[in-house]
């Protein structure tokens, strides 16, 4: 019997994170509706469609933000239900690769969230996605949910044995990942052409967010597992 | 059933003078304890006497402040990752995934560790979980299913040290019955059983020998 390696076992954690989301339908079931309900309070409280359509990037990203709140909660609350963590910890898991496949898992859940807020803002907000934003969009939000996803994993994987996690993970997270906010809504803008901004505008914040993800996806792979441990 | 017969003859717990601290409090005191391969050892003592500190010593889970210590023959200091491969633990929990049926639980486990089809059938059929018990998902499980299927997990793993914190907690009679079967038939097997319980009749009826704590250091022991 040999171990495998670090990327298998990143495999391993990701199809079990995913199969376990299939089950459960907690995303599609709860967090879907929420985000979408958000972005119609969104609308209501912003009643007005010259205004709606000059946010629309920020308050889908805001939705994003608030919604990945609770994927990550949940992502991280079936390791710690019934000691799973304690042990993974104890079998000598590749903490690392733990991390890998969490996040990975994460990122295929927010991207598919991310695609029902970008339905829900064109349909509700009005907003016109340029042919020559499109692969903006895509990579900026890629990019930037891949940080988010690296940043929230670190930060639930902390606060996973801490008592009041709920909230002690909004508290921890919103501040680091409040440059991903701002460079995806900015991407975002430039991607729609909200407020007179061309695409090329928008370039320079995809920089900033691969930079992020990448910091912080490589950083995760590294502290999680002194983390846990700590 | 292999459970790492390759370490060889090594006592599978050996400590000396262990200070173990929680949140600055010394749980485990000077502790001085050597485990043959092959025991069942049934830790006893009142409420903080530090039978669970010592267990989660031995998992590489609690690092030592002082003293020194081997577990299934590696370090528990320097070969911390080693111990851990060579341990398992089943605590109040179970580290069950609800969500996922008996069988995707022990292949999850399995496969982290390159454990094949073979060894998962074969520790499923071991605890009586195979037929329409795999198929089940954890959470339709009762309180003695899910520990059976915790102890699966150990022997896919070839866990060589069993640590037990309460194993018999929230179990019917029955189930608690059952329980010791288990862990008789997995130190007849090769491993080495080590369970915290406050149940002494129950101890002299399964453990090989008892193993009584108070402050953090050994005040009784005896076959």
């Amino acid at each position: 019997m040999s171990s495998p390696n670090r990327l298998r076992v990143a495999q391993i954690v990701f199809a079990k994170d995913l199969r376990i989301e299939r089950r459960s339908k907690v995303l599609t079931s709860q967090i879907m509706p929420f985000a979408v309900v958000t972005l119609v309070l969104f609308a209501f409280a912003l009643d007005g469609d010259v205004i709606l359509q000059r946010t629309a990037p920020g308050l889908v990203w805001l939705a994003m933000l608030f919604s990945s709140m609770i994927i990550v909660q949940r992502s991280f609350a079936v390791e710690t239900a019934d000691g799973a963590l304690d042990a993974l910890r104890v079998a000598g898991a590749d903490m690392s690769a733990v991390f890998l496949g969490k996040w990975l898992a994460l990122v295929v859940q927010l991207l598919l969230l991310e695609l029902v807020l970008l339905v829900g803002a064109v349909v509700m907000y009005g907003i016109e996605l340029r042919g020559s934003g499109i692969v903006l969009l895509v990579t900026s939000s890629i990019s930037a949910t891949c940080g988010l996803s690296a940043v929230s994993t670190i930060y639930a994987g902390l606060a996973s044995g801490v008592r009041g996690r709920e909230s002690l993970l909004p508290l921890l997270v919103l501040p680091v990942a409040s440059p991903v906010l701002i460079g995806a809504t900015r991407a975002a803008e430039a991607s729609f052409g909200t407020g007179g901004t061309v695409t090329s505008e928008g370039w320079p914040w995809l920089g900033v967010l691969s930079v992020f993800a990448v910091v912080f996806g490589f950083g995760g792979s590294l502290a999680f597992g002194p983390l846990i441990d700590d | 059933m292999d459970f790492h017969a390759e370490i060889g003859e090594s006592p599978a717990v050996a400590l000396q003078d262990a200070v173990a601290l929680i949140s600055d409090f010394p749980a485990l005191a000077g502790l001085d304890l050597t485990v043959a391969r092959g025991e069942i050892i049934m830790l006893t003592g009142p409420n903080g006497a530090g039978k669970t500190t010592l267990l989660r010593v031995c998992a590489g889970l609690t690092p030592l402040a002082r003293g020194n210590g081997q577990v299934m023959g590696a370090d528990i200091a320097t070969g911390r990752e080693e111990v851990r491969r060579r341990v398992g633990m089943v605590a109040h929990s179970n580290g069950l995934y609800d969500e996922l049926t008996v069988r995707e639980n022990l292949e999850f486990w399995g496969a982290l560790i390159g454990a094949g089809d073979d060894e998962v059938r074969q520790a499923m059929s071991m605890m009586g979980l195979d037929g329409r018990l795999a198929t089940v998902p954890v959470r339709g499980l009762s309180a003695g299913q899910r520990r059976r299927t915790a102890f699966a997990i150990l022997v896919v793993r070839r866990a060589g040290l069993w640590l037990l914190d309460e194993p018999h907690a929230g179990l019917d009679s029955n189930a608690r019955d059952e329980v010791d079967e288990i862990l008789k038939h997995a130190a007849s097997s090769g491993a080495t059983v080590m369970l915290s319980s406050h149940e002494h009749d129950r101890a002299q009826k399964l453990a090989t020998r008892e193993v009584r704590l108070a402050g953090g250091v050994v005040v009784g022991d005896g076959q």
